[in-house]
């Protein structure tokens, strides 16, 4: 980690209001931060906050009904202070994102090439004819065969895993700081998702930009991340280098994920399973909020929410339990 | 060893676009000659990626939609013969759970209106026993009997799972088809129902056949495996034998496209380019040629045909003996740590029956704070 990251989320707490005045309580204290250059692995299960973490990030989350706290530092700004129309000229600019739908992130009634000349020209300006040649040169980095040909296609022409490389190619349209990636291979067949993948890695080399990549797939984060948050229940339960969250898991609930997913490269006769339910966000528990499912719990775990600490360098766990390696040895 | 179900020559194609008068101008070839066997007690897993045929075979061994050619034989009758009263009797031995659980339960009966049905339907209990059945049925897939009254929209993705699974158990099939049935739950969540599904199966001698996309998935629940690529098969092997030693180019893409939650696993890479052809006009020759690595002129002229060896591991491919060997498409070593591999054990002790599995109930509207 270098010693100023490009972005940098302090104490991010996100409540939604609902019409029936109920309080989710959907991210929590939220730590994070990411360097240039680097990748970080945001995982956990639906509902766990990763994606509404990364919508703020973005300034996408509806005002009316959504109450923010905290602060996320970009580059000088703190984008949660930031006027709209300073965030509308970062949005698709120095920050972008794809989204996990390619059948539905793009606009049916627009060419491609319209939809990638409309970021350029609002961000750069410059004419026409030179928007156009950038976007034909930025759907030849996303390797799609005879660029200039698909430019004036609509989306319905492309197959899934075509549109997802328009989209990356348009968010890639003004060489983003910081790209966010929301399960940007989940709805493709898994060659297609390698392709993707090795897109991202290549195009990581030669732009330097910071990914914030947000799976539920443990194996996608082992393959391109550099570090990992794993998110439950709102909050960030554990942070670590890629090598050491896989090999030496300090949180339970990180354990029990990596137990229960059937592996190519291990055989275990029976897979380990998480029992029980995530808390009801409408009223997180006093204690740690994932207690009520985890096997090494004490009395104390009930009693006060436990902080993130640091078990070794780099590497931090909510459970008052960790290092972990103690109760097996 | 007499075969549970035996298919032969499957071939199924769809209209896909019709002339002015009806005549029928395009055809997906969405199965294109499928055959395989499956035992008794065992589970055959049809995997491949989406348009490849798997769902449709699926469907097609249970006569949910009629074959255009081939024959479909079970426990040695011939199933594409019987008439509709023999056919529903027929249903009794072989059930299907499907992919979304939101969509296959109907939404206005009650769990145990939903159980009760299929012992109805086909008049398996006296009416005075089929509560108790019901019962019995709930717990067998670890929900308490006392959840019978309640509707499916108060479960979770995973407990209706276990619903259709129990709807799929109540008149004790021989044969359950399971169309993905994983594919739309939460990693946790995922290994309840394998477990659950591979529990099933010692207890009560099913034969399943497992569909999915997922390998990872495969490898642990599947005795053998056919890879399909667009309506065809184009290897079949038991499971060990296939992801130990893949043989047919795309068999190995497939396995080698699939990240491993191994950080920096030292593997061997087969990245295919272009995109999946589509089913309404398949590439002449193998239909793999297109993106195969391994093409020479004979591919794009010769379909190949699945060749068993004398081990039973088949494949379709003209060069299968030229390749190079495929032991580094999965790395060699375990990607459990020995910390990793201790930890998910005490993880495991001490949430075995320390809980019964599932027994909570999330009610979809959770109670105004």
């Amino acid at each position: 980690m270098s010693a100023s990251p490009l972005i940098e989320i302090r104490d991010l707490r996100i409540r939604f209001h609902g019409d029936d005045g109920r309080v989710t309580h959907a991210v929590d204290s939220v730590d994070l931060s990411v360097a240039n250059g680097a990748t970080l692995g945001l995982v956990g299960e639906s509902g766990c906050g990763k994606s509404v973490t990364s919508l703020a990030i973005m300034g996408l989350l509806p005002k009316q009904t959504t109450e923010i706290s905290g602060a996320i530092r970009f580059d000088g700004f703190d984008l949660l202070k930031t006027p709209d129309q300073t965030l509308r000229d970062l949005r698709g600019n120095r920050l972008a994102m794809i989204f996990q739908e390619p059948m539905t992130s793009l606009n049916p009634s627009f060419t491609i090439g319209d939809q990638i000349i409309e970021t350029i020209l609002r961000h750069r300006g410059g004419s026409r004819r030179n928007a156009r040649d950038r976007a034909i040169e930025l759907l030849r980095r996303v390797h799609i065969p005879s660029p200039e040909r698909r430019i004036d296609e609509y989306p319905h022409k492309l197959s899934g895993g075509m549109r997802q490389r328009v989209m990356i190619a348009m968010a890639l349209a003004c060489d983003p700081q910081l790209l966010i990636a929301d399960e940007p291979t989940t709805a493709l067949d898994v060659t297609l998702q390698a392709q993707i993948l090795e897109l991202m890695r290549e195009l990581k080399a030669a732009s330097g930009a910071a990914i914030i990549l947000i799976t539920h797939d443990l194996g996608v984060v082992a393959e391109v991340c550099d570090e990992v948050a794993v998110m439950y229940a709102g909050e960030i339960v554990e942070r670590a280098p890629v090598d050491e969250l896989f090999s030496a898991p300090q949180h339970p609930y990180t354990v029990g994920l990596l137990g229960s997913i059937p592996r190519l490269d291990h055989r275990a006769e029976q897979l380990a399973t998480i029992e029980g339910m995530v808390p009801n966000m409408a009223q997180p528990p006093a204690g740690c909020r994932f207690a009520a499912r985890c096997p090494f719990v004490l009395d104390a775990c009930t009693e006060a929410p436990p902080p993130l600490v640091e078990v070794s360098p780099g590497h931090l766990s909510r459970c008052i339990r960790a290092p972990l390696e103690l109760l097996v040895s | 060893m007499m075969e549970l179900l035996e298919v032969h020559g499957l071939v199924k194609h769809f209209v896909a676009q019709r002339s002015l008068f009806g005549r029928a101008l395009a055809h997906v070839k969405a199965v294109d000659g499928v055959s395989f066997t499956l035992e008794a007690g065992k589970t055959l897993a049809l995997v491949g990626e989406s348009g490849c045929g798997k769902s449709t075979v699926s469907r097609l061994v249970l006569r949910l939609i009629e074959p255009d050619a081939g024959t479909v034989r079970f426990d040695g009758r011939d199933l594409l013969s019987l008439d509709a009263d023999a056919l529903r009797k027929f249903r009794r031995e072989a059930q299907i759970i499907f992919q979304d659980p939101y969509a296959s339960l109907n939404p206005r009966m009650t769990v145990g209106q939903i159980l009760t049905e299929p012992l109805a339907l086909h008049d398996l209990v006296p009416s005075a026993q089929r509560r108790e059945r019901v019962a019995e049925l709930l717990r067998m897939v670890g929900l308490e009997p006392r959840l019978a009254r309640r509707y499916p929209h108060e479960f979770s993705g995973g407990q209706r799972q276990r619903i259709a699974i129990a709807r799929a158990l109540a008149v004790e099939p021989k044969l359950i088809i399971c169309d993905e049935p994983v594919s739309a739950l939460d990693v946790s969540i995922r290994s309840q129902i394998l477990n659950l599904l591979r529990e099933l199966q010692d207890r009560l001698g099913l034969a399943y056949i497992f569909v999915s996309h997922d390998l990872a998935v495969v490898k642990h629940i599947a005795d053998r495996v056919a890879v399909m690529n667009l309506g065809c098969i184009v290897e079949e092997a038991d499971a060990d034998a296939l992801f130990a030693q893949p043989r047919h180019p795309y068999s190995r893409a497939l396995l080698s496209a699939i990240p491993l939650p191994q950080p920096h696993a030292k593997r061997a890479k087969v990245v295919l380019q272009g995109e999946i052809p589509s089913a309404l006009n398949p590439p002449a020759g193998c239909r793999f040629h297109t993106r195969c690595p391994f093409v020479i002129d004979r591919c794009r002229a010769e379909a190949p045909a699945l060749v068993a060896d004398e081990a039973g591991h088949a494949t379709a491919c003209h060069r299968v003996s030229e390749l190079p060997p495929a032991d580094t498409i999965l790395p060699a070593t375990s990607g459990f740590s020995p910390t990793l591999g201790k930890l998910v054990a005490a993880f495991s002790r001490k949430t075995e029956g320390a809980i019964p599995s599932g027994v909570g109930i999330q009610s979809a509207r959770p109670t105004p704070t």
